[in-house]
């Protein structure tokens, strides 16, 4: 009855019938109330957004509402009709859309095709219309103020311009409310900017924008309101008008939250890790680290800066013994380290932070004691000889639990069950709790809560206090300034800028991330033009 | 009111190990439910289509009852059943051990022959020795044989990236080729009419109980003691399900990936080549050019069925054991064929890796799947990296 969608030109009707109204919305899982009667008001043409710290509920709320779970009590109500939604696919069919963290695309095909997979336009039983579905993904493009062009493979798209295939699709499909999962953690400031007028424009049209994030003055800069959610339960709702950064952080944690940490004053001894003219190619033979030289002092921070997928991952793999260079050599206080194994690495002081947990920093099928001794297993106390000690690993891991304040019911649990904070914290722990030369945090906050980043940037400068090098990599810029000393901007590959990190400007390091510098940008250019006569 | 509280949380807790036993028993036990189910269905048609008794419905319950009766109805009964399901127990060890580690060990097959091959030409060197000496030396010489051909497939990975299923299955059929050429040629008894080779003698593992119950049974046993504790009380254990359910994260840990692959294919074709051992020095004493079974194959399904956990696949291999002991009585009173147990075999499994199919019914939400097919296919082409 609801699948009919709303004309896309009708205007929209803000204060009227809520678009979407969920009302005491339960949800119980196994030892924890997951939902506890929420409750949830979203207006034609509104970005509504939904504030919370990882595993304060907002994912589950998201699942009922597209369908992939079954709340336990409460309505779900669409343009004031109650509907019981069966499932993604009835969720689509009533138009609502959901925007993942982590693109559902496929990198090979073209976005037109990316766009049509699961709902085929046809221009008969067997072929697919292409050219109406191009025609069509154009002027979406053209009328949220984007050029889309439908032919270009999505590997060779940036993210910035993935992300608008996904909301494309999910416009393609006459959705008329949007969920968007932290949409802006991977994009760079200008990106970002970007994207938030497309989603204005959105909600200009009567879309209903369900925006999750937990990034404070993102949200009020967004939102026309702010749900925040703790511990399953909704704590507040205001508008951006009425409240400001400090008063969210607080709703959401609980408590107080410092958002800018002190972090004091840095006393750089000697150099730790030293870099020189490192190349390193990727997992497909292509150099993308190209003669790289750094150098991280004890007791100092060097952050690096850049956009995703300039090399970083392939800079810090290989630092850390993951990957082998190309040419280049590293040394830790004085000692060739170059080509080392990883364990020769982590035996040598060196603690690694790393930017995927599922892939590298967790084996989610396993305890969260066996996560902790994921790389000391094998020493005492762990073993002897041969033999495990159960014993000593589960009380290591009841330490780490307390020291690092690791929401979970026993040791014994999954790391699997864990919410993306708590499973931080688990890596944290791990790498954190013993004697460090060099410390490598990739991502160290990516997906996490405000309360959870503030207490991984407490230990940070608490190890680099203890005269702990650290090299911090992120494509959070908010987190580089705020914590290094010194700032890199990385860029295709190499070190294109080295700045103050106390005097560094924040617009100039995003344009730095975006182009690799004005001059290099120049240089191209004319490069570029020396190409075109011919 | 004070006391409701404790019973309400006894409640609570025993629901949980009644939720946690579910989780890890409910899927096999119901495509075993399922594969009866089929298998009557098969029986009452093939009855009803080519056989003389019309439609026959309570035809399926006296095979089964025969089945039951020729698998646990007798001492005799019971120690066959041991019998067929020793070679299981032990070639399924090696393939769960495998999928442990993320490695699709088809080849459970071929390293069974070369087990029973490298026993063989043991025994008979030394059918004439004292049987303390023979008897082992023997049991260790197909257990080696085993291993070199799960030692290969697991070398091949780990240097050259080829992966293990592919090279398995050929490395089958290079060890059937192989054994009959050795029992034609250096093995071969001579003036015998067709090949064979001779009986194994001194060497033949000694009978513990009943007519053929030998000492295979008790190291299969001990195989699933020895197994576990490996694979969970120590760091090697450790190091091979890390490698298995994640092996990015065992790179990131220190451990060795490729040192692991070929340690853990070599215990697979080991545990693989026990079981061949076995048959050859406790049941059949010498081997022909056709020796063979579908021990190798069924112990895949076995381990699948066991959901790759040394338990789990002691159940299961008692499942098909009995089923292999029971058939001939199945097929002498209710004039079933005996082939009908490889239809039911074939059904279980079928079901369990259509777990998306059956994983729909309510009441089997929460259990486990049968088949954790991300971590067999992961294994892909990774140790090229």
């Amino acid at each position: 009855m609801t699948t009919t969608p709303v004309p896309m030109g009708s205007s929209p009707a803000i204060g009227s019938t809520p678009a979407l109204e969920m009302r005491g919305i339960t949800k119980r899982y196994p030892g924890v109330v997951a939902n506890d009667g929420i409750d949830l008001v979203v207006r034609p043409g509104e970005i509504h957004a939904l504030l919370g710290e990882n595993g304060a509920g907002k994912s589950t709320l998201m699942n009922i509402l597209y369908g992939l779970a079954r709340p336990d009590e409460g309505q779900i109500l669409l343009d004031g009709k109650e509907v019981r939604i069966t499932g993604p696919s009835d969720a689509i069919a009533r138009g609502i859309s959901m925007v993942h963290q982590h693109f559902m695309l496929v990198p090979v095909l073209t976005v037109a095709e990316n766009i049509l997979l699961g709902d085929e336009t046809m221009a008969n039983p067997i072929f697919l219309d292409r050219g109406e579905a191009s025609r069509r993904i154009r002027e979406l493009g053209t009328r949220f103020g984007f050029e889309m062009d439908p032919d270009a493979r999505v590997s060779t798209l940036s993210v910035g311009w993935q992300q608008r295939v996904e909301i494309l699709k999910a416009l393609y499909r006459q959705a008329r409310i949007l969920v968007l999962d932290e949409p802006t953690a991977v994009l760079t400031p200008q990106e970002t900017d970007e994207i938030f007028a497309v989603l204005k424009r959105l909600a200009a049209e009567g879309h209903s924008i369900i925006f999750i994030s937990h990034k404070l003055y993102e949200v009020l800069e967004i939102a026309d309101q702010i749900t925040v959610i703790r511990r399953g339960k909704v704590v507040g709702t205001r508008t951006p008008a009425q409240t400001n950064e400090g008063d969210l952080a607080e709703l959401m944690v609980g408590r107080e939250v410092q958002l800018t940490i002190d972090r004091g004053v840095s006393h750089p001894g000697k150099p730790v890790l030293e870099v020189s003219s490192l190349s390193v190619a990727d997992d497909r033979g292509s150099e993308v680290v190209r003669g790289i030289d750094l150098e991280v002092r004890a007791g100092e921070i060097l952050g690096i800066a850049g956009v995703a997928g300039n090399g970083q991952d392939e800079l810090v793999e290989t630092l850390v013994g993951l990957r082998r260079p190309i040419a280049g050599r590293i040394s830790l206080a004085g000692r060739d380290v170059t080509g080392q194994s990883p364990r020769d690495m982590n035996e040598a002081g060196v603690a690694y932070v790393p930017a995927d947990r599922h892939r590298f920093g967790l084996v989610l099928p396993f305890s969260i004691a066996d996560n902790v001794v994921l790389t000391s297993y094998y020493r005492e106390p762990f073993t002897h000889g041969q033999i495990r000690d159960d014993k000593a690993i589960e009380s290591a891991a009841e330490e780490a639990i307390a020291a690092y304040d690791i929401r979970t019911q026993s040791a014994t649990a999954r790391a699997g069950t864990l919410s993306g904070g708590n499973q931080q914290k688990v890596v944290v722990a791990r790498e954190f709790s013993r004697e460090l030369a060099l410390l490598v945090l990739d991502q160290p906050t990516r997906g996490l809560d405000v309360g959870s980043i503030e207490f991984i940037h407490r230990q940070v400068l608490a190890k680099r206090d203890a005269g702990t090098a650290v090299l911090l990599v992120s494509a959070e810029l908010d987190e580089i300034l705020e914590l290094s000393d010194r700032i890199a901007v990385m860029y295709r590959g190499q070190l294109v800028a080295t700045v103050d990190g106390r005097t560094a400007d924040k617009q100039e390091i995003g344009l730095l991330m975006a182009t690799g510098g004005r001059e290099r940008t120049a240089e191209l250019a004319v490069a570029a033009a020396a190409k075109e006569p011919s | 009111m004070t006391a409701a509280v404790p019973a309400a949380a006894e409640d609570r807790a025993s629901r949980t190990t009644l939720r946690r036993i579910w989780a890890a028993v409910g899927l096999p036990l119901v495509s075993i439910i399922l594969a009866l189910f089929v298998g009557a269905i098969v029986i009452i048609a093939s009855e009803l289509l080519v056989g003389k008794g019309g439609l026959d419905l309570g035809l399926p319950l006296n095979a089964y009852g025969a089945l039951f009766q020729g698998a646990f109805g007798s001492t005799d009964a019971l120690v066959q059943t041991a019998v067929s399901t020793a070679p299981l127990l032990l070639a399924a060890l090696g393939v769960g051990f495998g999928f442990k580690s993320g490695l699709f060990n088809i080849g459970a097959q071929g390293q069974y022959l070369t087990g029973a091959l490298g026993a063989v030409a043991m025994g008979v060197a030394l059918a004439g020795a004292p049987a303390i000496a023979a008897v082992p030396l023997s049991v260790l010489a197909g257990m080696a044989a085993g291993a070199v051909w799960g030692f290969i497939p697991g070398f091949l990975k780990a240097t050259r990236g080829a992966h293990e299923v592919v090279t398995t299955i050929m490395l089958n059929y290079v060890a059937i080729s192989l054994l009959a050429a050795l029992v034609a040629g250096p093995l071969n008894t001579p003036k015998s009419i067709s090949p064979v080779t001779k009986d194994v003698g001194n060497a033949s593992l000694p009978v513990l109980i009943g007519s053929n119950g030998h000492l295979g049974i008790l190291i299969a046993l001990l195989m699933v003691a020895l197994v576990w504790f490996v694979l969970y009380r120590t760091t090697f254990g450790f190091e091979v399900r890390t490698v298995g359910a994640n092996p990015d994260a065992a790179r990131y840990a220190g451990m060795h990936p490729r040192l692991l692959t070929i340690l853990t294919m070599t215990i697979c074709g080991g545990l693989a080549g026990l079981a061949g051992a076995g048959d050859l020095l406790g049941v059949s004493h010498q081997m022909t050019s056709s020796f063979s079974t579908t021990v190798g194959f069924d112990s895949i399904a076995v381990a699948l069925l066991g959901r790759s956990t040394p338990v789990g696949i002691l159940f299961g291999a008692i499942l098909f054991g009995a089923m292999r002991a029971g058939a001939p009585l199945m097929q002498i009173q209710a004039g079933i064929p005996a082939e009908l147990i490889d239809v039911i075999q074939g059904t279980v499994l079928f079901f369990l890796v259509a777990t998306p199919v059956i994983g729909r019914f309510r009441f089997l939400r929460g259990a486990h799947t049968g088949l954790d097919t991300t971590q067999i296919t992961r294994s892909y082409g990774e140790a090229s990296r």
